[in-house]
């Protein structure tokens, strides 16, 4: 099935273009990026240069004596306006400016401010700080147990109820572990015919948007402005109101388009300086980041993995163990949540009844890594699928059928007891083994050119708790506009939920006018990450226009309309008020049934709303002179439920995949004594393109999400699950060399040639 | 402005202008003055594109072009391709094919893709890639991009 042909007559199933396509090929979308404020300040902060180490002494006499300079202050000074200064979305661990000591390079530590941004620049540098440093740790598995304590005190934000028990906890770096056990783990290994084991790493990379990080703060007569380029509007206000102790209806919070977000505009980033300096200075703040000070607010977890297997005689797996050790940096963001949130699917998408799983959130002194399209699945899947294919090729058994004989089928019970619904991970694994041919002889290469092929499948649970809210407003003309504070980042969504309204009022999508993020106006929504919202807003947004649908019927009743009359919707608003005048208000509220883990067997018989499924295949070609390898054939293929936009649909499973091609082949922040060294495009390589096969293939398995708005769900992420260890798969496949470490640079490739033929090159 | 700024004068999106710059200030700091946030810094290093400018008929990286450089010359930007009226079939093509997500970097690419498709017409994939090598995509929607570009091609022949 590809894409294109699930297509329906409708307004949900039509591949229209992006609502705002106009005004971004012309430069006038509206991205905070460009937003100036009259009387605005520019800040600038002076970052630290130590690892961790405790602040001595800060001067800030020569940045303050500077011309055209404003004001210069330190954490100590916004201590005395905010009294808990400390903010965050599962642990309040991370100060506006740091207080006391420094935990790691980059920690903003002073900020400048001036109306010139080259004044507040030159102000930062001038900024010099004494440190007295202190024993660091960058390594999540030396964090376990280093004597180098990253947070004295454990500090949860108590938003979430399973990190509650760490409240206070002293000398550990373990923001959370997560366990989970079923069955009998050691009986599947005592009585297991193989044994297979390994290890893992993933490698800490970036999201690096385009639009680099950018917010800015105004007081206005009632509290506070934040514009600000994020994906969680609505957790922006709440956590701005709770460091202010103010109401929530005292801070406004307005988001437009975003120039990328990928997990890096979540929760709360800039927003806390920049709203404690305009209450500060009285006058409207932005902070923009440059693209190197990116790599020091928000990464990517690196990560550890170990996995161990037990296979019966007939290549079942009967047994699986999992440990998984997060790299979470130097402050929590999201980063416990990842833990638990991802740690529950580490066995991957397969039928083994005796499992146990350990999941750790680990402070280090690197900059902290939180969300970032996958929310962990992509390191796990890197794992589980390399180390599947280990076994299949240890078990002599093809790759694929191996998968078949243990693949998770609808029905059966997930590592928590969950039983799988709506996940069609079969037809995805058949999908890419139909598109690749995967049963014909393949074409393996010659002299030193060597071709092999490679699959992997993840699978992945969507976020709860969770609340969505949409209004549904019809005007007296008949015109409509959604408003909703989901934040269209690129992915596509305003287009998508008009479309499910559209649908709902038989109107044209192009009419329906959506509103963006505005706190004051919009409603509450979670937050726009994990790929939740077309499920979760999308059903809000159904609920809103049916609610508005049903609500315009009683009103055209209420005026003597007969059921089924062709009137237009303005006449009935002139016949109710005389005039074209009055509205009508649809509200929608979506909250999925959810069952968090057991706190001590992990276990819930309704673990998410839903599952997502991605998988690839690859076909490449090694050199093995070079070690470098080319990406010949891509192919993704996801279970998305019915998609409400093909082409846009088509266009985040391409995307979703060349992203993680990047995070797989080359991108990698690489460290001095916790400094990042490569913290620019220079010497950061991001995908470009020529780095795009030459062949790509995006599809979607036919299947249908109960629940899901149309039968729809996200899409976001599901093609990024399985790039890493397919093409892992596919090096090994090709010359035998097997990586256990991402990325897989041509030098590591060609260390393994060379050292499988009795030629190791030395280091 | 300080008492280094410098009086210019340029034809700006076919205008006459006149402006106060400073010595420090890049042409992407002038033009957001000027109320033009097409052009955009990212990189800031000359490595993404996102800030491309045509100045005297080249593309430029607009975060390392000095604003006090385009004194007597003429400086176009992607606002002026529609001339808020009809969008340029290359526009059109990028919207017909899908070929952005974030839009953060469309500017850049719509602009090479201009001054790519005048030195030549019918590009293949492989002109395409070098021509747009130095532009990047975060969202990737390169294959998408190499389709539009084609698009506008076939668009461009038959006017
Ligand atoms: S911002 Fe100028 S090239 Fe990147
Ligand atoms: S469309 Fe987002 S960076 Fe290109």
């Amino acid at each position: 099935m590809t894409i294109h042909s699930l297509m329906p007559a409708g307004q949900v199933g039509r591949s229209l273009p992006r609502l705002e396509a106009r005004a971004k090929v012309t430069g006038r979308a509206d991205y905070v990026h460009n937003l100036r404020l009259p009387g605005m300040l520019i800040a600038k902060v002076a970052r630290a240069t130590v690892a961790h180490g405790r602040i001595v002494s800060i001067d800030t006499s020569a940045a303050r004596a500077l011309k055209g300079v404003f004001a210069v202050y330190t954490g100590e000074d916004i201590r005395k306006h905010i009294p808990q200064p400390y903010y965050g979305p599962a642990f309040h661990d991370q100060p506006i400016l740091a207080l006391d000591k420094v935990r790691h390079v980059g920690e903003p530590v002073a900020v400048c401010l001036a109306e010139d941004a080259h004044i507040a620049e030159r102000a930062a540098q001038l900024i010099e700080v004494e440190y007295e440093e202190m024993p660091a740790v960058f390594d999540e598995v030396e964090a376990m147990d280093s004597k180098a304590v990253v947070h004295d005190v454990l500090k949860p934000a108590g938003t979430f109820p399973d990190l509650k028990h760490l409240h206070g906890k002293k000398d550990t770096n373990i923001a959370l572990d997560f366990h989970l056990k079923r069955g009998d783990v050691e009986g599947a290994f005592a009585s297991a015919a193989h044994v297979f084991e390994h290890e893992f790493h993933t490698q800490q990379v970036m999201h690096t948007p385009l639009e680099p990080m950018v917010s800015a703060a105004e007081p206005t007569r009632e509290g506070l402005t934040i514009h600000t380029a994020s994906q969680s509007p609505s957790f922006v206000r709440i956590e701005i109101s709770r460091l202010l102790g103010w109401p929530e209806n005292k801070v406004q919070v307005k988001v437009p388009h975003l120039g990328g977000g990928f997990g890096a505009k979540l929760y709360i980033k800039l927003e806390a300086l920049v709203a404690a300096l305009a209450l500060m200075t009285k006058r409207p703040v932005k902070w923009s980041l440059t693209m190197e000070e990116q790599f020091y607010t928000i990464s990517k977890h690196a990560t550890t993995f170990r996995i161990k297997s037990a296979v019966d005689a007939d290549g079942k797996v009967t047994g699986r163990s999992c440990a998984v050790y997060w790299n979470g940096g130097a402050y929590a963001d999201i980063g416990p949540r990842v833990t638990q949130k991802s740690g529950f699917t580490a066995p991957g998408p397969y039928d083994i009844d005796n499992v146990a799983i350990e999941s750790y959130a680990l402070y280090t002194n690197r900059p902290p890594a939180g969300a970032l399209r996958g929310f962990g699945i992509p390191q796990l899947v890197w794992a589980y699928e390399s180390h599947t294919d280990l076994i299949a090729r240890g078990l002599n058994i093809d790759p694929v059928e191996f998968r078949r004989k243990n693949i998770l089928r609808e029905g059966r019970p997930q590592a928590t007891g969950t039983a799988m619904k709506d996940a069609a991970i079969d037809l995805v694994l058949e999908k890419i083994a139909e598109r690749m041919n995967w049963s014909a002889p393949f074409d393996r290469g010659t002299g030193t050119v060597l071709r092999g092929r490679g699959v992997g499948v993840g699978f992945k649970a969507s976020i709860s708790p969770t609340t969505s809210v949409a209004f549904v407003n019809i005007y007296a003309d008949g015109s409509c506009a959604l408003y909703m504070s989901t934040v269209d980042m690129g992915q596509g969504s305003d287009t998508a939920m008009a479309q499910i309204v559209a649908e709902v009022l038989n109107v044209q999508t192009e009419n329906v006018r959506v509103i963006h993020p505005d706190t004051d106006v919009t409603p509450y929504d979670m937050a726009t990450l994990g790929s939740r919202s077309t499920f979760h807003m999308g059903n809000a947004v159904k609920l809103a226009a049916e609610d508005a649908k049903q609500k315009l019927e009683a009103m055209a009743r209420s005026v003597g309309v007969p059921e089924n009359a062709n009137i237009e919707t303005r006449e009935i608003f002139k016949k109710k008020y005389g005039m074209q005048a009055g509205n009508v208000m649809g509200v929608g509220s979506f909250i999925p049934t959810y069952k968090s883990p057991d706190s001590v067997t992990g276990m819930s018989d309704n673990i998410t709303p839903f599952w997502m499924v991605g998988g690839t295949g690859v076909e490449i070609e090694v050199d093995t002179e070079t070690g470098h390898v080319k990406l010949t054939k891509l192919i993704n293929v996801a279970d998305m439920g019915r998609p409400l936009n093909p082409n846009i649909v088509e266009t985040q499973l391409s995307g979703a995949a060349i992203m993680q091609l990047g995070f797989t082949m080359f991108e990698n922040m690489e460290y001095d004594a916790g400094q990042v060294t490569n913290a620019s495009f220079a010497d950061y390589k991001i995908p470009g393109i020529h780095d795009i096969p030459p062949d790509i293939e995006n599809h979607i398995v036919l299947a249908e999400q109960g629940g899901g708005p149309f039968g729809a769900k996200g899409v976001g992420e599901s093609a990024t699950f399985g790039v890493s260890p397919a093409i892992a798969n596919a090096i090994h496949d090709a010359v035998g060399v097997r990586l256990t470490d991402l990325p897989l640079t041509a030098e590591s490739v060609l260390r393994g040639i060379r050292l499988k033929a009795g030629n190791p090159i030395g280091e | 402005m300080s008492e280094h700024a410098k009086s210019i004068s340029f034809e700006l999106n076919g205008s006459k202008t006149e402006m106060l710059v400073e010595t420090h200030e890049n042409l992407v700091e002038l033009l957001i003055r000027m109320n033009l946030n097409g052009a955009r810094e990212s990189c800031g290093q000359g490595l993404c594109g996102c800030c491309t400018v045509i100045v005297d008929g080249s593309a430029v990286s607009g975060c390392l072009y000095p604003a006090a450089f385009v004194d007597g010359k003429t400086v176009t930007t992607v606002e002026h391709l529609d001339n808020n009226v009809h969008l340029s079939p290359v526009q059109e093509a990028f919207i017909e094919e899908g070929a952005f997500q974030c839009g953060f970097c469309t500017s850049g690419f719509i602009l090479m893709t201009h001054q790519l498709l005048e030195e030549k017409p019918k590009p293949t994939d492989e002109e395409i890639r070098d021509y747009l090598a130095g532009n990047l995509c975060r969202c990737a929607a390169y294959p998408e991009i190499i389709k539009a570009v084609k698009s506008a091609a076939n668009k461009m022949a038959r006017a």
